[in-house]
């Protein structure tokens, strides 16, 4: 499993793969794309680099609690934008009423608050997908082991 | 419908046919990426880029690989 031409591609190819995830997230409302495309981009590198260089190796970049609390931080950035509109006096995820800038149609920082919900929606999927993917790897690793 | 149309969607029919049909199921999992890929294309040709991005990175991407784990964990014959 640990091939050298499998390591230095997926070492070449991995920062290209992450920049095109953030890129259809950051995008999302102007061109095809959004959060949950985006962040499962994001994580399929990951997963590349788990294949290439083992779960263990991965555990040291991305600890579990990381992953968990960018999971958690994703869920809570959504509710927070939309309790701002609240607070503003209008309804749940209200975006022009709330104040939101709206900016130039068909740049990246248009439609208000859409940019952070897709954002938050991103690192979510992003978290869910590599936490599910190590679950299932490390289990079989323990078991080969011992 | 053009002929390109027509060829996608014969694949696409044979592809889900022989996943279902065949007996090693690293095989079969392999078939169901090449269908989720033209399904992908055939998104992209019914003008929803959108849903086309999702359908290639999930269907052909993450789902073959945790199909992939949960296979190693058990039988890879059916």
């Amino acid at each position: 499993m640990r091939d050298l031409i499998v390591r230095v591609i997926a070492r070449f190819i991995i920062p290209f793969i992450q920049v095109y995830g953030l890129y259809i997230v950051l995008y999302g409302h102007v061109s095809p794309g959004g959060g949950f495309a985006g962040g499962t981009v994001m994580a399929s590198s990951l997963i590349l680099y788990v294949m290439a260089f083992g779960a263990r190796s991965e555990k040291r970049r991305l600890p579990e609690w990381v992953a968990r609390s960018i999971e958690s931080a994703g869920a809570v950035f959504f509710v927070a934008i939309g309790l701002v509109s609240l607070f503003q006096g209008t309804t749940f995820l209200a975006n022009q009423a709330a104040g939101f800038p709206m900016g130039i149609p068909g740049r990246v920082f248009s439609a208000g608050a859409i940019f952070l919900l897709t954002f938050g929606i991103g690192m979510k999927v992003f978290s869910t997908m590599i936490t599910l993917f190590t679950h299932l790897i490390e289990e079989e690793e323990k078991e080969g082991t011992g | 419908m053009s002929v390109f149309h027509f060829l996608l969607l014969l694949f696409l029919v044979v592809c889900a046919l022989a996943a279902g049909r065949t007996r090693g199921l690293i095989s079969a999992v392999i078939i169901f990426a090449a269908y989720s890929l033209t399904m992908a294309l055939l998104w992209q040709q019914l003008h929803s880029p959108d849903v086309a991005i999702t359908e290639a990175a999930m269907g052909a991407g993450v789902t073959t690989l945790l199909l992939f784990a949960a296979i190693s964990r058990t039988g890879r014959m059916e």
